[in-house]
């Protein structure tokens, strides 16, 4: 593994690189850029733009896999805060509006944290809990409709720009700040490592592994939630059927295209974002190639295999062989 | 049951058995001798290589030395099956079993009766009440056998054993979790099939019944044959000094003879501290400065002492004490910010965070109590990894390693290293020595020493009775989950040490753990 990654995160950038070469060859607009209103246009911002929900998830399911544990709920955490945000959106102002969506995302988080971290389930058993019963909450919201709304402070947060660039996507850019400011900035970061590596030897050596292991899904449930407000923001409605649909699994799939095991331990936020990033590349590369979406799933799943291989110690150990063969060979 | 065997031959032989495990040599040139028709205790502390033997006759483990020999041929298994094809059957402590099939499912797995490619259960259900009726057993053998006691899963584990014609039956701590008559039945059983000429390997820890069923004894110590005795004609404490002690040399502590004898400040005390099924009541007091050696048999109640002190478990009596102020250990962190430390036994489950950094290893228990607003920055951590790499001389010095890839010994210099940096009063060190090579060995000894006249308070425990008398100012010796005696200055030597623990403490403690 350390042999064909010299260098951390290498890997994931050169995947980046050839994906976006490819799509250059079926796209040869692809990497055109204007501005027009003042905000630039183009493939390349359309990436970061669709991207920004996995993105965001991603973000909060790095840590919560790095202390070994998943959550399958993001999706339909994402499905009941896009519902609040939009049920509130035309009667309240954007702060209420963000503080009922990201606090209902805590409370999400804090029920799967508490029966993670307290009553001891098995992480995927625990949020497959909220991950079936989240959809039916949204829809109880949502009364089954697709509510809609106009509120123009809200359709901005989905369709507004700053500084050229689309806001989710600094929003994104933001999270990302600050969720390394806070886990890098403090302990938390190597605690939480610590925990995911070896949670009795953490526990022994005085680390908090319950407070951490809480801390890590209400920070997953509030990403979630961010999410959920820019994708209902995002189609000025919230659809609880498919809002966030499927999406926890993209998430999962960038943390490990990010490197980080789901054995827990060491994990990267920048090498996750880039995760979700490539996965995005990759969509938007089918989409514009013209071939059906279909594709778009197999692709993926190649991909992932193709990541999950790179990290397997026996295929490296396979690999290693090979390469001993060749060489006697010659 | 087939013994067309010679009795005057062995039926297993092991000659000459050595294993290494990287720089650790977990058995070196190991003879062991079964004889048909006999029960044979295999005996040793901890690491003593007990498990790496039976792992190594039964194929788990490839041997780098020696041979095996089994009713006059050479075998050499390479996995467990092909162990048990053999005829060498191995039943464990956590039974190898499947409880949530029948249990004439589970006698039968593998090898059904059956008729056009359909088991013929009612065939198999009257075979396996057959099997079990032999073993005195009269139970349903429809129903899982998850529903029933451990004891009978020992049996029904044994009884499959033997019917698939066993002729060596190796039992690994078969009684840690039965109860005095579940015991009393396995031993009818044990001998029934002894009587059959099986020959039984018995692993245990309960001196008292390994007096009571066996006909000979073999002693490891440190991975190296101590003897093999009869056992009607050797004395307990004899055998015990075989398991823990070297030939008495009548070591006593050196470090007794030299340092005077004054009263020293109460560092922690523990009055009358407990919890029930855990370790009896003990009032414990630990002085700066002072060594205290916890010895005693496997499973006599030093570990449970330790995390008892550390605040791993929770005591449900007593009263603990830190310079004299009354305090509550609820949890590792409640240790740890009283100012104690704890190196466990089991480095690599309880101890190391493999996949971090030496440094990152070294750090954690500083900045979990420094708490998470206060970051070590990285000046500081690489600072605080530097000095105790240099100062326990940890290798290789580099940082950034991973301390999975380090040596088992520079691995509890990590492990040391991470309590000292966070300036402990109290250090409990639950066989610092064990598994580690000869030369980290005598420096962790010499570090022991270091720290303590430091001023440093020390809890040590250790099976090494020669290395308890070296460095222990007093000596608290547990038996059967109870402190027994507390040995100090003139009166340290291993012949005491031995003594206290072969004393006949009544051998109640046979139910519950292991």
């Amino acid at each position: 593994m350390t042999a064909l990654l010299p260098r951390r995160g290498l890997a994931q950038i050169l995947a980046l690189i050839v994906i976006l070469a490819v799509d250059r060859l079926v796209s040869p607009q692809f990497f055109d850029l204007r501005l027009q209103d003042g905000r630039l246009f183009g493939s390349l911002i359309d990436v970061l733009n669709r991207g920004t929900p996995v993105a965001l998830l991603s973000l909060g399911m790095v840590l919560v896999i790095a202390t070994r544990g998943i959550d399958l709920s993001v999706g339909a955490v994402m499905a009941i805060c896009g519902a609040i945000a939009a049920s509130l959106a035309d009667s309240h102002g954007l702060p209420i509006v963000l503080a009922a969506a990201l606090g209902a995302g805590l409370v999400c988080g804090l029920w799967n944290g508490f029966l993670v971290a307290v009553l001891g389930m098995q992480p995927i058993v625990a949020t497959l809990i909220l991950m079936v019963a989240g959809r039916g909450i949204a829809q109880l919201i949502t009364e089954g409709r697709i509510v809609t709304f106009s509120s123009p402070d809200l359709v901005w947060l989905g369709n507004g720009s700053v500084l050229g660039l689309p806001v989710p996507v600094v929003i994104a850019l933001g999270m990302l700040l600050l969720t390394g400011a806070v886990v890098r900035g403090s302990a938390l970061g190597l605690l939480i490592e610590a925990t995911g590596g070896n949670a009795r030897a953490s526990e022994l050596a005085g680390v908090g592994t319950r407070a951490m292991i809480l801390s890590v899904y209400v920070w997953c449930g509030v990403c979630a939630a961010l999410a959920g407000v820019i994708a209902a923001a995002d189609i000025m409605g919230a659809d609880a059927n498919n809002s966030g649909l499927w999406l926890e699994l993209d998430a999962i799939l960038a943390v490990v295209i990010g490197g980080t095991s789901l054995f827990g331990g060491r994990f990267s936020l920048v090498l996750a974002v880039l995760g979700a990033l490539i996965i995005q590349t990759m969509n938007t590369g089918i989409l514009l190639s013209g071939y059906p979406p279909e594709f778009n799933l197999l692709v993926k799943a190649v991909v992932v295999l193709a990541v999950l291989l790179l990290q397997s110690p026996k295929f490296s150990g396979l690999a290693g062989i090979a390469a001993r063969l060749r060489r006697t060979k010659a | 049951m087939e013994n067309s065997l010679d009795p005057a031959l062995p039926l297993l032989e092991v000659r000459g058995i050595s294993k290494s495990f990287g720089a650790v040599r977990a058995l070196q040139e190991v003879d062991f001798t079964l004889r048909a028709g006999e029960i044979h205790a295999l005996l040793g502390e901890n690491g003593a290589g007990k498990s790496t033997l039976i792992k190594v006759v039964t194929g788990v483990f490839a041997r780098d030395a020696g041979i095996v020999r089994l009713g006059g041929e050479e075998v050499a298994p390479r996995s467990a099956k092909a162990a048990l094809q053999a005829g060498i059957a191995t039943v464990y402590q956590e039974v190898n079993l499947l409880p949530n099939l029948s249990v004439a499912q589970n006698l039968f797995l593998d090898r059904q009766p059956m008729r056009f490619g359909i088991v013929r259960e009612g065939e198999m259900r009257r075979r396996a009440t057959a099997l079990l009726a032999d073993f005195g057993l009269d139970i349903d053998v429809a129903a899982p056998l998850g529903n029933y006691s451990v004891a009978i899963q020992h049996v029904t584990a044994i009884a499959r054993a033997v019917d698939l014609s066993a002729r060596v039956l190796i039992l690994d701590e078969p009684t840690a979790s039965l109860d005095r008559h579940e015991v009393e039945i396995l031993f009818g059983i044990m001998r029934k099939l002894a009587g059959r000429g099986i020959g039984i390997v018995f692993v245990s820890h309960f001196l008292d019944q390994v007096y009571e069923i066996s006909d000979r004894i073999t002693a490891l110590r440190n991975g190296r044959l101590v003897g093999e005795r009869e056992t009607a004609s050797l004395p307990r404490l004899e055998l015990i000094r075989m398991m823990l002690g070297r030939e008495l040399a009548e070591t006593t502590s050196a470090r007794a003879a030299t340092r005077e004898h004054q009263a020293r400040e109460v560092c922690a005390s523990f009055e009358n501290y407990g919890k029930a099924g855990y370790v009896a009541p003990f009032s414990l007091e630990l002085r700066h400065g002072e060594v205290v050696g916890l010895a005693g048999l496997l499973g006599s109640g030093r570990t449970e002492t330790a995390r008892l002190v550390f605040g791993a478990e929770r005591a449900d009596r007593g009263q603990a004490r830190v310079e004299g102020a009354a305090v509550r250990l609820q949890s590792p962190r409640d240790g740890v910010r009283h100012g104690f430390g704890y190196c466990p036994e089991e480095r690599k489950t309880d101890g190391i965070v493999a996949e971090l950094s030496v440094r990152e290893n070294i750090v954690l228990a500083l900045q979990a109590k420094r708490g998470l607003h206060r970051p070590l920055s990285r000046r500081e951590q690489d600072e605080i990894a530097r000095r105790y790499i240099k100062m326990l001389d940890i290798r290789p010095p580099d940082p950034e390693r991973p301390v999975g890839l380090l040596s088992g010994g520079n691995q509890q210099k990590v492990l040391l290293a991470r309590w000292l940096a966070t300036s402990p009063r109290l250090l409990v060190l639950d066989e610092p020595t064990r598994g580690i090579d000869v030369g980290a060995h005598a420096e962790i000894i010499r570090l022991i020493r270091e720290l303590c006249d430091d001023g440093l308070s020390l809890l040590v425990i250790s099976s090494e009775l020669d290395e308890i008398v070296t460095y222990s100012d007093r000596v608290v010796v547990l038996r059967d989950r109870a402190h027994v005696e507390e040995l100090a200055g003139e009166a340290i030597d291993v012949g005491n040490i031995l003594a206290a623990i072969a004393a006949d403490g009544g051998g109640a403690a046979h139910e519950g753990h292991a």
